[in-house]
């Protein structure tokens, strides 16, 4: 398949996946919320520190407001990772392979943004935010449902399913990430209700409470993290993403799982096995925030090398033939 | 009220409804059925029909606007209806214009036979900006030019047709006609089928085969791609939606590459051949080696494999001078030249400005006329004289003055109107039309074409760069 093709199915669905999560995280603050003292500045910054973005925020607003925060994250298209930011960049991004994905998928993902950027939408987002990020995530399911049930599982959508998992891996360790900086001091000192509940936002932030619930039944921060990093069925857990990832990239390259003939494979093959021979102690060990960090690079490495391998070849560079 | 009780033809020839008010052969059913649906009912599926096409996100892209600014091609329920009689007209004339025009072009970019023997002034050839010296010497693969061709034909008040311009460099539009029908489909059911409406539908099998037929002798399988600009061009739906329906890869520019030879596709496991483009960028863009250095939606080399045989290409580089809007004016005598015969199909009579006669009486009859610069498209760089402010005029003279090779002028025709929904109502608005013809193995020309309106009442531009719309055609 072309390369253009691939590279923009990749983000395609990458963005669809970034929207999704930013969602999920105003909806899981939304809830958090209404269990807590009303102090809503101190509530709403975190949320603006788990993108990475507080600064480009803090340019144009000072005050975490929830009302801003929420503009900022939805509706800024200044802001690049913003929810219509990224709904318009999937949907330039399916638009350029329209023909290549099926007509479900991209009638699906227009209307999902010509809908967004309706007065209406403006309107619910402020009034009725809880059901409005609610709407974004089950179109984002939808999409997700839409790609697996009317496109064939071919090239083209084994590079959209490695997308969306680094996307979400990328998602989960940085939301973990964040939060742990913020709740370890106060939940080792005390386990007064408040922790419990905001442990529990964390896991809903993955959609991961139940789930957890059923695994590790009482919450404890070790607890979470390692549900959250190491988890084998969890499908937001960073392994389990990483290793739906692989899968993928060897459907496509053919080459046997277990071997790896190009950098992608091999980048992606040396996380995997780390990841299914460290456990949590080793990570406390080195530090919760150092080996997130160090995760998160690595993803992004693959992120790069997927974009040297596949979408960018040079017909006379050796280099290139090599990675073919 | 949607009624065709109230509807009045007035003194143009309308394409449904006779001088007394009687529905013309062909389009009774139709009528009748828009005379029985309840009040309100024909304005509703008209909604229902926009919102399905902005759904489907068939959207064109406006130039001069913001980047990015979409909006569906306005769509008019109320279909055209061509009659068995008129279309054998315009098909057996469209076949014989097309057929001259493809000997046409190889003769002047080879033996100039024509120019040696004075039936086209030689200098009008080598001055238009549309002539490819680079094309001199060539015989494009299986010996043709144009492959694709929309031609404009417009229908006077005395209800003749003309040919008003010949397309034959990307002319667009044919997606409209496809989706326009399925819409229809939809809409008027029982009508459609028992008027017994030609289909449209095999275009892109047709397609296929004409690029097909072009790949070198041996290649069993050819590797066929639409180029296109990309996105944000304003037909970037018409090729996606093309190569969708010929299951053949789109392709940019920068999804190209020659190399050893023959030009290449990056792919995820590297490079793979092409052996046929259905191009839809302009010759000036295709290769910034050969043409304008500075496109970057181009191929580097391009024109080089194409000369070589390596490569096919639809439609040839080097088309554009037989659409030149000054070398119109002679495709009559083109025909004659070729064939023996007369055209099937007559030019809207025209003035050549850059002959002295003709150039004073266009500079003294300015009001009546529409002058038209030889090289532009979609309706920019003309003058509809009687429309136009004095300023307007004045300003336009100097310019045919500065430049009278460029120009060429026509009388205003009074286009000849179809009932439109508008506001509720129904009235009469123009139209012309676009068939659409395949130059392959044989000539196809679809049955149907794109009926272009000019929504605003009144107005005779009809292009969709300019506010108008379109209908869909029947040819019964």
């Amino acid at each position: 398949m072309l390369s253009r093709v691939a590279n923009s199915i990749y983000w395609m669905s990458r963005y669809i996946e970034r929207a999704e999560n930013v969602a999920r995280f105003i909806s899981v603050n939304l809830n958090l919320l209404l269990d807590m003292p009303t102090e809503e500045g101190k509530h709403w910054k975190p949320l603006v520190m788990t993108t990475g973005d507080h600064e480009f925020f803090e340019k144009q607003d000072p005050e975490y407001s929830q009302d801003a925060v929420i503009r900022f994250l939805t509706f800024d298209r200044d802001y690049p990772n913003s929810i219509i930011r990224c709904l318009l960049a999937a949907r330039e991004n399916a638009r350029s392979i329209r023909e290549i994905i099926s007509s479900e998928m991209w009638e699906h993902l227009n209307n999902f943004y010509l809908e967004l950027t309706s007065e209406q939408s403006v309107r619910m987002a402020f009034k009725d935010p809880h059901r409005f990020f609610k709407i974004i995530q089950m179109r984002s399911h939808l999409f997700t449902g839409l790609m697996d049930c009317t496109m064939s599982h071919g090239e083209a959508w084994n590079f959209a399913r490695i997308g969306m998992m680094m996307e979400r891996a990328d998602k989960t360790s940085r939301i973990l990430d964040v939060k742990y900086f913020m709740l370890l001091p106060q939940a080792s000192l005390v386990n007064a209700p408040i922790d419990h509940i905001q442990w529990m936002a964390v896991l809903k932030s993955a959609s991961a409470f139940e789930m957890f619930r059923k695994q590790h039944h009482n919450i404890t921060p070790h607890k979470v993290a390692d549900f959250l990093i190491f988890d084998n069925q969890f499908p937001r857990s960073i392994k389990h993403c990483i290793n739906k990832a692989n899968i993928c990239l060897h459907r496509i390259t053919g080459t046997p799982r277990g071997a790896a003939m190009n950098p992608v494979e091999k980048r992606l093959g040396r996380i995997l096995a780390d990841l299914e021979f460290t456990d949590i102690q080793d990570v406390i060990d080195t530090g919760m925030h150092e080996y997130l960090d160090n995760l998160q690079n690595r993803i992004n490495g693959v992120g790069a090398a997927i974009g040297t391998s596949f979408f960018n070849i040079m017909p006379d560079s050796t280099s290139a033939k090599q990675e073919q | 009220m949607e009624t065709f009780k109230t509807y009045d033809p007035e003194a143009y020839y309308d394409e449904l409804i006779n001088v007394d008010g009687t529905p013309r052969p062909g389009a009774k059913l139709l009528i009748d059925k828009i005379e029985s649906l309840p009040e309100g009912d024909l304005t509703l599926r008209q909604k229902e029909a926009e919102a399905l096409l902005l759904k489907m996100g068939i959207t064109f892209n406006v130039y001069g606007r913001e980047e990015g600014t979409e909006k569906i091609f306005p769509f008019d329920l109320i279909p055209r209806i061509v009659s068995k009689q008129d279309w054998q007209q315009i098909e057996s004339g469209l076949k014989q214009r097309i057929y001259a025009l493809n000997l046409f072009l190889q003769d002047i970019y080879n033996d100039k036979k024509i120019l040696k023997d004075k039936v086209v002034p030689e200098d009008l050839i080598l001055s238009s900006k549309t002539y490819r010296r680079e094309c001199e010497g060539f015989t494009p693969p299986r010996g043709i030019w144009c492959h694709v061709t929309g031609t404009d034909l417009v229908r006077d008040s005395d209800g003749g047709f003309f040919v008003l311009e010949d397309n034959l460099r990307c002319p667009s539009g044919v997606s409209y006609v496809l989706e326009n029908r399925q819409v229809l489909k939809r809409t008027f059911p029982q009508v459609f089928q028992a008027s017994r409406v030609r289909p449209v539908d095999e275009y892109p099998g047709k397609l296929l085969e004409m690029l097909e037929y072009l790949a070198a002798d041996g290649i069993e399988s050819p590797t066929i791609g639409v180029l296109t600009p990309g996105i944000y061009n304003s037909a970037y739906f018409e090729h996606s939606f093309l190569s969708q329906q010929m299951g053949v890869e789109l392709v940019e520019g920068r999804d190209l590459v020659v190399s050893d030879g023959f030009v290449h596709m990056l792919t995820t496991k590297g490079l793979q051949r092409v052996d046929v483009l259905y191009r839809r960028i302009d010759d000036d863009f295709i290769d910034p080696s050969v043409f304008r250095p500075d496109s970057l939606l181009g191929v580097k080399g391009l024109i080089d494999v194409y000369k070589s045989g390596r490569i096919a290409m639809a439609n040839a580089p080097g088309t554009g001078i037989a659409d030149d809007k000054v070398i119109y004016a002679y495709v009559p005598e083109i025909i004659k030249y070729y064939t023996g015969e007369e055209a099937i199909l007559p030019n809207v009579p025209t003035y050549i400005c850059g002959i002295e006669s003709d150039r004073q009486y266009v500079l003294a009859h300015l009001d009546e006329l529409v002058v038209k610069a030889a090289n532009e498209s979609g309706g920019y760089g003309m003058l509809i004289g009687p429309h136009a402010s004095k300023e307007e005029r004045a300003e336009f003279a100097k310019k045919i003055e500065a430049e009278p090779r460029n120009y060429m002028a026509q009388p205003t025709i009074s286009l000849s109107r179809v009932p439109t929904i508008i506001d509720g109502k129904i009235e009469g608005r123009h139209v012309d039309l676009r068939p659409y013809i395949l130059y392959g193995e044989d000539i196809y020309v679809q049955p149907g074409g794109l009926t272009r309106v000019a929504l605003t009442k009144g107005s005779l531009v009809v292009n969709s760069s300019q506010g108008g719309g379109s209908k869909d055609t029947w040819v019964v």
